[in-house]
């Protein structure tokens, strides 16, 4: 696997290389930080995305790409340490986030691991994600596991509470460990076509992270169309967003292929100019394990193979990870599993 | 822990794909069941050829040999049409139901079995499983469902018409079920039955299919399929006893065909090549536009007649397009066609991979720069990567000749106006794409691109009911939706007319003049681009009354003044674009002129034909009504907007042929040049008309009607002169679209096979006279119909 290797050694060189400023030492984030740009207005004025076009792109894509057996096995446990572990309900309590912070570090059965020849490995979910009232218990919950806390932050998940306030929350958080941070945007300032607003808010935002990474929440099914979808995305980059991501799990449409594939071509073209690298998160409605397969697809084929590890491709979902265990288990026993076969998060 | 399961371990760490085979086994065990070889189907029955003789068909994949086929010879032939004709006269009796329900059953026939078909089309063919499963067999199981649609509703829609009969068709290999079922489908629908020889690299499914239809309940006869090569093609071809010729394959071929079937009386429909432009303005979406291309030229191979295989892209944006593409073609996976996680399967056949290979190495040497994706290749087999040829300029040899393999060649345009002219600078006019996100700029580029199909933002999108089919030496006819159906069936107005009866020219009797005031001198001259024109050969010809009196002199045009008259025609391009309202004044105008010399219009056809005062009279208010009847078409004679299973519309829309020639009938001097030019020019073409041979004085005195009648220059042309001569030079013209002759069997014959130099669309009468007065057979949409291509404009929309 001259592959695989290649990649590693690209990985680690980023690790030495990339500016962490102390505390503990986390596996998913390898990539450099986005520095950011002058907001670049006439290139946002540019984009222009095609609805039916885009969308037979992605129609098409899961007959054009499929894996089987030990591969899907293989992918669909690169998912699991994709996956932002989340819990962001109104009901939420320490124990709770504990108990969701022991299945991140434990995702699938060891017994499991074994079987696909996986169990030497260190399999954890690429991150926990919670409101800032739990940050703290998460991250004593998961020690020195390296897993990273992210925080849903700025009057998530609306977005709609005082700036100021909004910039405390994210201080907050950070000082109560969180290592990533998720902020919503102000979708008003996309439905109105207000991108320095925009990007204003995206760079203090940033700003007040400091080491954390900072993920963007676009709320891509209040913006409606896909053209807002990528002006956005491209503002939020430009702001100095590590990652873009699509939503918050709450609106009425949450993660599609379609508004997938408009994010990853912003990247792309992100990318085309700065030469800086952008994760990308798909949040709500990632429930199926055939499903998380077509967004690794649309990664790979669209980003390359880079944006299929977690320091590039999380995966915002709760359910998911019982889905694929299921499908694990599958795998190496040959019969359908039932859920309560796999330890609850 | 064992092997295997390590390998999971290898696949986390490089994230590769992994085989995924479609399971082969049940198109392996349907192929060993015909491990003897296959027959022809014939009368309901594999049965094998007469001759005995067989040959080989291959896995283009593996090359190795896939089954043993019948080669057909002209028993064959004979005992497949036999059997077609004797089946199509019961078939077309049922009442349009009972076709509908045997449609229906064929079309749920192929959904049950559309693993089984897809499966065995992609070990045939070539291509990928995805292509064959996901697009193929589901638009085939569609054009059944859409044309059992029409056979239920055929007595009253196409009320007017009867099933053409007994039907060749002829279909290639790229898309050997596919063509199968846009042509089995319609003909079947609307009355017919078929004989159909598949291509000869891929017999497979269309065998398959026989054997489907004939377990779903099809009678015997109704369908027909002899395997063989070029050979067996031509003696269907050649079979008199077909009466319609459906040909898909190339433009070389298509000619050859429409040589052959001259005169014969066969209806012909050409679909062939193309060298689609696909031009991405730039205001595109432009990553659309790049995976547009995929599905555009890296389709089936680009083994596709409308592929977009010239890339038109706007200066300022060509280089970011081209780094995009590239950077795309990187991702593209060629591998077994089996194989569900690949983009491209083999080239049919190894013939064909060393045809594209040389045409990929002449683009070279004439300039263009290579650019292929550096991907892995299967081994073995026949394949060719992802390829771009760049900076191709319009002289190379790669520009202009349809390449039919998966390589785009991509040139650069400064302004819409320029894409326009780059996009219609070819011999083809079969398909196009148009890539903007401002609507205004794409709709009035597709409207102006000389194409059969547009695709706006899109490309390679299909439907049963949205007509597919092309224009220039792309062919003509059309397939798919109502205009499709009339190309199975004939109108009734004319199944009974009778061969022309020709009467020989009087001598003519000299007179001496007498000593009175004698009428002015008139001569008459040829009316070209608005404006008197002497003969260029300054010769005259006589036209003399029934009883061989001369009765005028009119000029002997030849092939420079069809030239000029071509030329001026081309001039008056404006017309087309001119609105309906504006053309449908002109003609009322037109009428409305010819009325006020009425009586000296019918003393003129009396002093030419002998008509009695009564029945020139008659011909003449006929004529005023004819002109009326295009007036009244002028603004009414329109598109549909289909709605095929996308969100979006297609737009059906008519659209002048360009430039027609018209041979009038000898018969009837007004009223048949009245009939013939009205719904010309009432549809936006521009004429070249040769009157009436014996009688020409009725157009010569109608030219000064329009003059007076606003018709701008070069609308109508006329020239006079002997009809075969001048039919010789329209036919030969490449620079003419269409020609319509009325006259004799012969005119006929000769314009059909002068046609080919660029396929030009005619419309004859074989020799059989047509009753000008009878409204049935004289006018209407018989004749608007032949008077336009419909161009289908795809306009997907959303934001």
């Amino acid at each position: 696997m001259p592959g695989g290797s290649q990649l590693e050694a690209e990985v680690a060189h980023r690790r030495d290389t990339a500016d962490h400023a102390g505390g503990v030492k986390l596996s998913n984030h390898a990539s450099l930080r986005n520095p950011g740009m002058a907001l670049d207005l006439s290139w946002v004025m540019d984009t222009r995305v095609n609805l039916s076009a885009t969308e037979r792109r992605v129609a098409t894509l899961p007959g054009r790409r499929t894996v089987k057996k030990d591969a899907q096995a293989a992918w669909l446990l690169k998912a699991v340490t994709c996956i932002d572990l989340t819990t962001l309900n109104s009901d939420d309590t320490p124990e709770r986030v504990k108990r969701l912070c022991a299945k991140a570090m434990s995702p699938v059965r060891p017994d499991i691991l074994d079987a696909l020849g996986m169990g030497a490995r260190s399999i954890t979910t690429g991150a926990i994600c919670v409101y800032h009232r739990y940050v703290a218990t998460a991250v004593e919950a998961l020690g020195n596991s390296g897993i990273p806390v992210a925080a849903v932050s700025t009057g998530f998940p609306a977005g709609l509470s005082p700036h100021h306030l909004k910039v405390k929350e994210i201080e907050a958080s950070v000082a109560d460990g969180a290592k990533e941070i998720d902020i919503v945007i102000t979708r008003e300032h996309v439905l109105t076509g207000n991108w320095s607003a925009l990007y204003d808010e995206m760079t203090e935002y940033r700003a007040a992270c400091g080491d954390a990474h900072v993920k963007a929440i676009l709320g891509t099914g209040d913006l409606k169309t896909l053209r807002n979808v990528a002006k956005a995305s491209l503002v939020c980059m430009m702001a100095g967003a590590d990652f873009i991501k699509t939503s918050t799990g709450k609106e009425g449409v949450n993660a599609t292929l379609a508004v997938t594939l408009t994010m990853l071509r912003a990247i792309r073209a992100y990318e085309e100019r700065t030469g800086i690298k952008i994760g990308y998160k798909p949040a709500g409605g990632i429930s199926a394990a055939k499903d998380v397969l077509n967004y690794q697809f649309l990664m790979k084929e669209e980003l390359g193979r880079e944006w299929l590890e977690p320091d590039l491709f999380r995966i915002g979902a709760s359910s998911l990870l019982a889905d694929i265990e299921r499908q694990l288990e599958h795998h190496v026993t040959g019969a359908y599993s039932a859920l309560n076969r796999h330890p609850m998060g | 822990m064992t092997a295997a399961i390590s390998d999971v371990a290898k696949y986390f760490d490089d994230m590769s794909y992994g085989p995924a085979p479609e399971a082969d086994t049940e198109a392996r065990a349907w192929l060993a069941r015909h491990a003897s070889g296959f027959g022809h189907f014939i009368n309901g029955a594999f049965v094998p050829s007469a001759s005995g003789k067989s040959f080989d068909t291959f896995e283009p994949a593996t090359g190795k040999a896939l089954a043993r086929l019948s080669l057909g010879g002209k028993a064959d032939i004979d005992s497949a049409v036999s059997s077609a004709r004797k089946a199509q006269a019961q078939w077309a009796k049922l009442p349009g139901h009972a076709r509908a329900r045997h449609l229906y059953a064929l079309a749920r026939m192929i959904q049950r079995h559309a693993r089984l078909i897809a499966v065995v089309e992609a070990i045939d063919n070539g291509k990928p499983i995805r292509e064959t499963r996901d697009i193929d067999v589901p638009l085939a199981a569609r054009h059944f469902y859409h044309h059992a649609g029409w056979a239920q509703i055929q007595d009253t829609e196409f009320a007017d018409h009867v099933p053409v009969g007994v039907v060749g068709q002829i279909i290639p290999w790229n898309f050997p079920f596919l063509m199968l079922s846009w042509k089995l489908a319609p003909a079947l629908a609307l009355g017919n039955a078929v004989v159909l020889k598949p291509a000869e690299f891929t017999s497979l499914t269309a065998l398959l299919f026989a054997e489907l239809a004939t377990a779903a309940g099809l009678p015997a006869g109704l369908i027909n399929i002899v395997t063989g090569e070029g050979e067996t093609g031509a003696l269907l071809v050649d079979h008199p006893d077909i009466d319609k010729i459906a040909f898909t394959g190339s433009t070389d071929v298509g000619r050859i065909i429409r040589e052959r079937t001259a005169g014969s009386g066969k209806s012909l429909t050409l679909e062939l090549g193309g060298k689609s432009p696909f031009i991405v303005f730039e205001d595109a979406d432009l990553d659309g536009a790049v995976e547009g291309v995929v599905d555009a030229i890296w389709f089936n191979q680009g083994q596709v007649c409308c592929a977009g295989s010239r890339i038109l892209v706007q200066e300022g944006i060509s280089a970011l397009f081209h780094e995009r593409l590239k950077r795309r073609m990187q991702t593209l996976r060629v591998g077994q066609p089996l194989d569900k996680c690949i983009d491209m399967g083999a080239i049919v056949a190894p013939v064909q991979l060393s045809r594209v290979e040389s045409l990929v190495k002449k683009g070279v040497a004439e300039g263009a720069t290579l650019h292929q994706a550096q991907i892995d290749m299967p081994k073995g087999g026949s394949f060719y990567p992802p390829t771009l040829l760049s900076g191709v300029q319009p002289t190379s040899t790669v520009a202009t000749e349809e390449i039919f393999g998966p390589v785009a060649v991509s040139m650069t345009f400064r302004t819409p106006e320029e894409a326009i002219q780059l996009a219609n600078h070819s011999r083809y006019g079969l398909a196009a794409s148009v890539w903007s996100e401002t609507i205004g700029l794409a709709l009035n580029v597709a409207a102006k691109l000389a194409a059969g199909v547009v695709w706006v933002n899109a490309t390679n999108l299909f439907d049963a009911a949205v007509g597919f089919g092309g224009k220039r030496e792309s062919g003509f006819g059309r397939e798919g939706g109502r205009e499709g159906c009339y190309e199975y069936l004939k109108p009734k107005a004319w199944l009974g007319r009778k061969a022309r009866t020709v009467s020989a020219l009087p001598q003519i009797r000299t007179t001496v003049g007498e000593f009175s005031q004698p009428a002015i001198d008139r001569t008459a001259k040829l009316f070209i681009g608005g404006k008197q024109a002497r003969p260029d050969g300054n010769y005259s010809r006589p036209v003399v009354s029934p009883k061989g009196k001369l009765i005028g002199e009119v000029g002997e045009g030849n092939r420079k003044d069809i030239r000029n008259a071509v030329v001026a025609a081309h001039a008056a391009s404006g017309w087309a674009s001119a609105t309906a309202h504006n053309r449908a004044q002109i003609l009322y105008y037109i009428a409305e002129n010819l009325s006020g010399r009425a009586d000296a219009f019918a003393a003129r056809i009396s002093a030419m034909t002998g008509a009695s005062t009564s029945a020139a009279k008659a011909e003449v208010e006929a004529s005023i009504a004819r002109l009326f009847t295009y007036g009244a078409w002028a603004d009414k004679y329109e598109g549909v907007v289909h709605q095929p299973p996308l969100r979006g519309v297609a737009l059906a829309m008519p659209e002048a042929l360009g430039v027609v020639g018209v041979i009038c009938p000898p018969e009837a001097p007004l009223l048949g040049l009245i009939s013939l030019v009205a719904p010309l020019i009432a549809t936006g073409n521009r004429v070249v008309v040769v009157p009436s041979e014996p009688h020409p004085l009725a157009a010569t005195d109608f030219y000064s009607i329009l003059e007076t009648s606003d018709v701008p220059a070069g609308v109508v042309n006329i020239v006079t002169g002997s009809a075969e001569e001048l039919a010789k030079s329209l036919a030969t013209h490449n620079d003419v679209d269409a020609l319509w002759a009325f006259g004799t069997a012969e005119l006929s014959a000769m314009v059909e096979k002068l046609s080919i130099g660029n396929l030009k669309r005619t419309f004859v009468d074989h020799g059989k006279a047509t009753d000008w007065q009878d409204r049935a057979a004289a006018e209407g949409t018989l004749y608007l119909r032949r008077a336009v291509d419909i161009k289908n404009i795809w306009i997907p929309y959303g934001e």
